[in-house]
């Protein structure tokens, strides 16, 4: 494994458990500027559990969170936003009876001086950004469950990306997307990591890994089984680690 | 960067839709304002061709509903935002029976003691403590709920009972009677409407904010540079809004004092009664106003503030609430403080109407309230609902009261008529927005 200087984010040590089942055992991610990091297994694995610590939607039993090189607490999803963490959850986590300007800003509205909502300025920014992410996006003025499931899953990266993150999680960004559009989420990690950001990727399109992800962390019944950099190994080898749980020798 | 893209169909579509997309008027309003003229039309023929005459379209009738229709649209507009988080309450109908009480025994029993009869200060006094006594028994409720994991329909349930339990031993039982003169203004009746002028008045501000409203509309949309309404589009809601409150200005106006109100006034105020009667209108109830004033506010606050926002994004997802950083439990604890003070202020209506707070005050009105609201529009799934939606809810359950007292239905005819409106509402509301979808 080649280091880089200080991680950007260091999970350290994180277990946590649900009745008495460990979700997540002792695992140790970490995550440098401008990488891309998949974190792979099967369902269960407890891989969208793990990054749920890092978004503040759960807080971990024991273990720490660094980011760059310091220690935060991050209990709630307020702290992980202050963090500037943004999340793109594997449902998209949208109110689907809010359009696309109030679900983007959804818990940081732009508010006039009066302290009301300005929904014309929100609706505008999501304009501006939707045309950069997305410029076929023309549904403005509907609620997000009028749309298709690309349409949605803009709407949740414009909010990741619109508020200058610094760590993205992107928790199967694609699942839901036809080619075109899985090929347009391709290429906006492409250039949000030559911006410099660094991007958890859960995702389970073994080609996506291979294309997207410069290391990949496989995990199993809730333990890490590994962490290889990507263009050390083949597919096959990621494969065996999900599917048997032991780590390729010659990446070792 | 202008948009070039936009899809020109207007060509193709009927000149009603054209005429519903340029206004930008919800047809979900429409269709409820037509079934309100359809029970109010209904009624007043009905009373006309097989009754006694049609007494339902008179100054009088009209005036009285929107009293009456005050304390439970007071209370639709809270209940909307506890419907639309997925909660309901059931309590309302015990909390303002409570509030009631603990106003009138305050102003009956225990401040005239201290400021004299009459004082000036013991009806604030009385609605300040009534109005924070059902805050924070609201927030307690509230509390349970979003704090402690019991469901909103077991507390409330629970209040219900508990609530008109303390109600009946606050007093062993009496009725609390006369309130305070200047309390009982609250409630309507001749003294407590602000008449003529003061309905004039009260129009003509309204005119202007109608106007100011679309005004400021549409200079936001230009800021952003977003579709504008074409100007007779403007023109028409301006004088479909001020249309409608100069008639009811008129309406109200055309409702005299009784005779013998009339020269009981004169004679205290020393003004000779000409021989062909003197004449003072109602104008505006005052419960009518504080009804119209909480509407606004909660209009503004639902739809203006982050508050609102909030309200309809747990509504919508509580999953995808809490993820955005919303504090889920604190908003459901506010939720059910503020249902509790609008529920203190009913009461205040309600005490005042009846000048005395009773143990029946207020019996079923949570279902009343509840109704209302669904039949305005507010989704029993969350996410959906109007404040204005509600307060036409509750006016559409007060005409079909008062309309089948008018034609002289007896009380278990009434019972089976409300009730067969309310699943009817909400069957036909499905199946409009199956249609819209």
């Amino acid at each position: 494994m080649t280091i880089k200087g200080t991680p950007l984010v260091e999970m350290r040590d994180i277990s946590i458990s649900f009745g008495g089942i460990k979700a997540v055992d002792h695992v140790t991610i970490d995550l440098h500027p401008g990488e891309v990091v998949g974190l792979l297994g099967h369902n269960g694995a407890g891989k969208s559990t793990l990054i749920k610590c890092l978004s503040g939607a759960y807080q971990a039993d024991a273990g720490q969170i660094l980011i760059d090189g310091k220690p935060v607490t991050i209990e709630n999803p307020r702290d992980a936003r202050a963090q500037n963490i943004e999340t793109i959850y594997q449902t998209l986590a949208l109110a689907d009876n809010l359009d696309a300007a109030s679900n983007l800003f959804l818990g940081r509205e732009l508010v006039s001086p009066l302290g009301f909502v300005n929904d014309s300025k929100m609706e505008a920014e999501t304009r501006k950004i939707m045309q950069r992410l997305n410029p076929n996006f023309k549904k403005f003025n509907v609620p997000v469950s009028a749309l298709s499931g690309g349409q949605r899953q803009s709407v949740a990266i414009a909010r990741a990306v619109y508020f200058n993150a610094r760590i993205l999680i992107m928790d199967e960004p694609t699942a839901a997307l036809g080619p075109q559009e899985t090929e347009m989420v391709s290429e906006l990690i492409q250039e949000l990591k030559k911006q410099g950001l660094g991007i958890f990727l859960i995702e389970h399109d073994i080609h996506n890994v291979m294309k997207l992800c410069d290391r990949a962390s496989v995990m199993k019944n809730g333990q890490l089984v590994g962490t290889v950099n990507v263009d050390e190994v083949t597919d096959e080898d990621i494969l065996s680690m999900i599917i048997l749980g032991k780590k390729p020798e010659k990446a070792a | 960067m202008t948009d070039t893209s936009t899809p020109k169909t207007d060509q193709n579509i009927s000149p009603l839709n054209r005429f519903l997309r340029a206004t930008e008027i919800d047809t979900r309003l429409l269709g409820m304002l037509g079934a309100l003229m359809l029970i109010w039309f209904g009624f007043h023929f009905y009373g006309a061709i097989f009754g006694n005459g049609g007494f339902f379209l008179t100054p009088r009738n009209l005036w009285n509903l929107s009293v009456q229709t005050s304390s439970i649209g007071i209370m639709a507009t809270g209940m909307v935002l506890v419907i639309v988080t997925r909660n309901i309450d059931l309590s309302v109908g015990a909390l303002l029976g409570l509030t009631a009480m603990i106003m009138g025994l305050l102003q009956v029993n225990i401040l005239p003691q201290y400021l004299g009869l009459g004082s000036p200060f013991i009806w604030i006094i009385a609605v300040v403590v009534g109005m924070t006594a059902g805050t924070i028994i609201g927030a307690f409720q509230g509390w349970l709920i979003a704090y402690r994991g019991i469901p909103a329909f077991i507390v409330t349930l629970g209040g219900l009972l508990i609530w008109r339990g303390c109600a009946f031993l606050a007093a062993g039982g009496r009725t609390i009677s006369p309130v305070d003169a200047n309390f009982a203004l609250l409630g309507g009746g001749p003294y407590g409407a602000v008449g003529e002028t003061g309905s004039w008045i009260v129009g003509l501000l309204a005119c202007v904010g109608v106007i100011w409203m679309l005004h400021s509309g549409r200079k936001q949309r230009r800021e952003h540079d977003f579709k504008l309404r074409p100007m007779w589009a403007e023109g028409f809601l301006a004088a479909v809004g001020c249309g409608a409150i100069i008639g009811a200005v008129l309406l109200v106006n055309a409702y005299p004092w009784p005779t013998g109100i009339v020269n009981a006034y004169a004679k205290a105020n020393n003004i000779t009664v000409p021989p062909e009667g003197l004449v003072i209108s109602h104008g505006f109830a005052i419960p009518v106003l504080i009804l119209v004033t909480v509407g606004i506010l909660m209009t503004i606050l639902m739809t203006r503030t982050r508050f609102g926002r909030y309200v309809f994004a747990i509504g919508g997802n509580p999953e995808a609430a809490a993820l955005a950083g919303i504090n889920t439990k604190w908003m459901t604890m506010k939720i059910f403080a503020l249902m509790g003070m609008l529920a203190g202020l009913a009461g205040v209506v309600a005490s005042a109407r009846l000048n005395s707070a009773t143990n029946a005050l207020g019996v079923f009105d949570e279902l009343y309230v509840i109704a209302a609201a669904v039949i305005g529009g507010t989704s029993l799934a969350g996410g959906l609902g109007t404040i204005y939606g509600a307060i036409l809810g509750a006016l559409v359950m007060q005409s079909l009261q008062t309309g089948m007292v008018l034609i002289g239905f007896d009380t278990a005819i009434q019972q089976i008529v409300v009730g067969s409106v309310l699943v009817l509402a909400v069957y036909l509301d499905n199946l409009y927005r199956k249609k819209v979808k």
